[in-house]
């Protein structure tokens, strides 16, 4: 029996969760860094 | 190298460099991506799953680029005492936790057209699970030394010795399609050589150089938040006690 694969239906696949993850990486990063200054400079004012 | 030991003068430089490293790195990879998966032609053997290549390999170098950076800051940390060796190898590890899990779930998706699989059991693919473990048990041990060193204890270093170990399996991912028979195909880019035509090289060498300052505004981030991070339990240790 022989198997058709649509090769572009990987390609976009690989692309969708190599891209997302990697701006989710950046953005989760982004918004630790923010957080955890903010919490800094709140508790040096106190 | 002391003298960025530094955290306040770190800092200052890291404010800057940050963003001039992830928003040119940004612009590359994806870029490089678009143009990889626009203009290179379909490859005679494997079609157009050929430009999975450019999402793969940089992901791939990365995370063990990541592990290279803990390996080297650990020595730093365990030799020379620089205090931020140990935040910038903590800093390193979740980006290349997650650059090696992106290579294994995209090379996952490349390999059930080429190769018929989705995942073989072999040198390659092996040693890079493996590399993925020891980022888990890495980030695990770094967080505990960390609890650790807040309440007075000396565990410190013992990441650092983790992360030296764990590096013996470096040179295992290299080496493995050359040691042990493989469906993955032996090294195409060595030192100075490359057996991938230009069409395909040019976006992905573009890729990974944006790929790398992705990964180098990333531990930047990630070293700033760990210093705010301890920053804050010492002024609140400060605080309590008196």
């Amino acid at each position: 029996m022989h198997e058709r694969l649509d090769q572009w239906e990987f390609v976009w696949a690989a692309l969708a969760i190599g891209v997302v993850g990697m701006l989710t990486m950046v953005g989760w990063s982004l918004f630790a860094m923010i957080r955890a200054e903010r919490r800094r400079d709140a508790v040096r004012r106190k | 190298m002391h003298g960025f030991a530094n955290p306040a003068r770190f800092l200052r430089i890291a404010r800057w460099l940050m963003p001039a490293l992830l928003v040119p790195g940004l612009v590359m990879a994806l870029g490089a991506l678009a143009w990889g998966v626009a203009y290179a032609p379909p490859d005679h053997l494997m079609g157009v799953t050929v430009k999975i290549l450019f999402i793969h390999v940089p992901c791939v170098w990365l995370g063990m680029a990541g592990w290279s950076t803990i390996a080297v800051s650990s020595v730093v940390e365990l030799v020379w005492r620089h205090p931020l060796a140990g935040i910038a190898a903590r800093a390193a590890a979740v980006p290349g936790a997650v650059f090696t899990a992106l290579g294994l779930i995209t090379g996952s998706i490349w390999g059930r057209p080429t190769w018929g699989t989705w995942w073989v059991w072999d040198g390659r693919l092996t040693s890079f699970l493996i590399l993925l473990f020891l980022y888990f048990g890495y980030i695990a041990l770094a967080d505990a030394a960390q609890r650790d060193a807040a309440g007075g204890g000396g565990a410190g270093r013992i990441p650092a010795i983790f992360g030296l170990v764990g590096a013996i399996n470096i040179p295992i991912i290299n080496r493995s399609v050359v040691w042990w028979n493989s469906l993955h195909q032996p090294p195409s880019i060595t030192m100075g050589r490359s057996s991938i035509d230009g069409t395909y090289l040019w976006p992905l060498l573009i890729g990974a150089l944006g790929f790398s300052l992705i990964f180098g505004g990333v531990v930047l981030a990630r070293m700033r938040m760990l210093l705010a991070q301890i920053q804050t339990e010492a002024r609140l240790r400060r605080k309590a006690l008196g």
